[in-house]
């Protein structure tokens, strides 16, 4: 049986970059723990030799020339922008 | 009746007769919406005014080429990019997507044959679900019981067709969401072979596994327009360079010596009675026709659904991290430096079941429990790829229930996370293995719900699906079922 804890819960929050309640929290604790319980199934299985499948094709790197093309304009690539200046998406400050 | 009762043969031979014209297929789709879409909720945007112009258009230009699909009336899931037509996901975080940038490939590749696009369609939040009930708009409704599930997550895409409101529609299947909701909703609905029909343009859930595929009242109509959306992409290098057949063409081929494998894991307990008897019941109209069937094992069916949740949730929590509130989605105004912006955009505007995915998937790819987790189910994968390896080396098709019971009643799933998951245990391995499947319709339970019966085929084998969905259509009458709906018909 594997547990995970509260402190657990925020901190894979804080990598995933989603700010949770305290209410969201407890939740997600219960549910996520119920879940990877749940997931403990796989253990019954020995699969030390079984080689792991990224991709049901079996294919190879897809290579193409390196050149330049047109894709998307760059006043098009800000239309749907939150917020935009002088050509440039625009964020909050980055440093405090 | 409705005019999308007719076959695609039927209705282009009635447009090149002047019986009917493209503004008339139109128009059946927006009064039919106007009529039933208020109690069903399939659709989250309507094209309208764009739709009516194009049928205008076509009408003029009738005859100029000869696409099966011109004019058809079409649906499109709402994670399917649309040139300037707005696509939401279902997602708060995409509510202000009005004017996407490009036409996903799938698209680009129906625009050339002309078909009309009505709206987009409601489903779960990014996919993420089983009965549209995570919608952040509305909860659509199975048009053969209001009180139901469409099934998920492209419920809008499955009861629009039902309900008549579009003569057919798109959807995607990353672990059951074409297949499940044809099943509930009585038609017919494909998931392709990985890598058959280009993703570029699809918002990506689980890129190992997600695929588009068409959802129609019959197998006829649903191999057309597969035909028109697959092949070799160049924007999209997991597509596959196969040759690809004429699945109309070969759909006539009887099913005399037919090899079926039904494997025993999929009427095992937790398949309702019902469900089981439809499922033999269909046996048996395959044994009338000529085929044979056996019972066969795939051990590895009851880590299916783990597999997948580990899997899909993973690679969610990768793709899921482009909306960050800078380039386009909604950001949050409370935000005062980036950190918070980010954190803050994403939690207003994720629902909870794909909050709950993207911390499942972030667990499992984190420091600590990568191998534990994420490369476990990787090789569990494998081994239940070999499962189906194995069954066809021997057998033709899979035959089987596409669901374990009919719909179920709207609020009856949603707060458990775990047993709404744990419905995916047919449809979820075909996913990991990559093989195509189909669900078509084959009864009709007690409750007056459909059933579907799902067949599974080789890689890149659609043609046999197709014959053998063909073959049983032609010899039964489910398919003609239609639910009974307010509004003229």
């Amino acid at each position: 049986m594997s547990e995970i804890s509260k402190e657990q819960v925020k901190h894979v929050a804080h990598l995933a970059r989603l700010a949770l309640t305290d209410e969201e929290v407890e939740k997600m604790t219960q549910q996520l723990g119920d879940i990877i319980n749940y997931a403990e199934l796989l253990n019954e299985l020995d699969t030390d030799n079984v080689e792991p499948t990224t991709h049901v094709l079996d294919l190879k790197n897809v290579m193409r020339k390196d050149e330049p093309k047109k894709w998307i304009e760059k006043e098009d690539a800000l239309k749907n922008a939150p917020d935009q200046k002088n050509g440039h998406f625009r964020v909050p400050s980055i440093l405090e | 009746m409705s005019l999308f009762d007719h076959s695609l043969k039927e209705l282009q031979a009635k447009l090149h007769n002047k019986e009917i014209t493209v503004s008339d297929l139109v128009s059946e789709s927006y009064n039919r919406i106007g009529q039933v879409d208020g109690q069903i909720k399939s659709f989250i945007t309507l094209n309208e005014e764009a739709a009516r112009a194009q049928a205008k258009e076509l009408d003029e230009n009738l005859g100029s080429d000869s696409s099966i699909l011109y004019g058809m009336p079409l649906g499109v899931k709402d994670n399917i990019v649309t040139k300037g037509l707005r696509t939401t996901c279902a997602s708060q975080i995409l509510d202000n997507f009005d004017d996407p940038l490009y036409d996903a490939t799938v698209m680009e590749r129906l625009n050339v044959q002309n078909t009309i696009t009505i709206g987009k369609l409601n489903m779960d939040e990014f996919a993420m679900g089983s009965s549209t009930e995570n919608s952040s708009y509305a909860k659509t409704r199975n048009p053969w019981n209001t009180d139901y599930v469409p099934g998920g997550s492209s419920g809008g895409s499955a009861a629009a067709v039902a309900a008549s409101e579009v003569f057919f529609s798109l959807g995607s299947d990353t672990g059951g969401s074409i297949r499940q909701p044809a099943a509930f909703c009585g038609v017919v609905g494909l998931k392709p072979t990985y890598g058959l029909v280009s993703r570029f343009g699809l918002v990506a859930f689980a890129s190992s596994l997600d695929q588009i595929g068409p959802i129609t009242r019959t197998v006829e109509d649903n191999a057309h327009l597969l035909q028109s959306i697959v092949g070799l992409d160049k924007m999209d290098s997991t597509s596959a360079n196969v040759e690809v057949p004429n699945y109309s063409e070969a759909i006539n081929k009887d099913v005399k010596g037919l090899k079926i494998a039904v494997p025993k894991e999929y009427l095992q307990e937790g398949v309702a009675p019902e469900v089981k008897e439809a499922v033999l019941n269909a046996l048996k109209v395959y044994e009338n026709l000529g085929a044979t069937w056996e019972e066969v094992s795939l051990p590895h069916s009851r880590y299916a659904v783990a597999a997948y949740y580990l899997l899909s949730s993973s690679e969610a929590s990768a793709n899921l991290a482009r909306f960050d509130g800078v380039r386009y989605g909604v950001r949050s105004e409370k935000a005062e430096n980036m950190l918070d912006m980010f954190k803050l955009s994403r939690s207003e505007g994720f629902g909870d079941e794909v909050k709950r995915r993207i911390m499942l998937g972030t667990f499992a790819l984190s420091s600590g429990y990568y191998d534990a987790y994420y490369k476990k189910a990787q090789r569990v994968r494998t081994l239940i790829k070999e499962d189906f390896e194995k069954v066809f080396d021997k057998y033709d098709v899979i035959v089987g229930p596409t669901t374990p019971t009919p719909a179920y009643k709207i609020g009856e799933k949603i707060d458990d996370p775990l047993t709404m998951y744990a419905d995916d245990i047919l449809t979820s391995p075909i996913n990991l293995a990559g093989v195509p499947a189909m669900s078509i319709p084959c009864g009709i339970s007690s409750q007056g719900l459909p059933i579907g019966l799902q067949l599974i085929g080789k890689h890149f084998d659609e043609l046999t699906l197709y014959r053998v969905a063909h073959a049983f259509e032609q010899a039964t009458e489910h398919h003609k079922m239609r639910p009974e709906l307010g509004g003229d018909r």
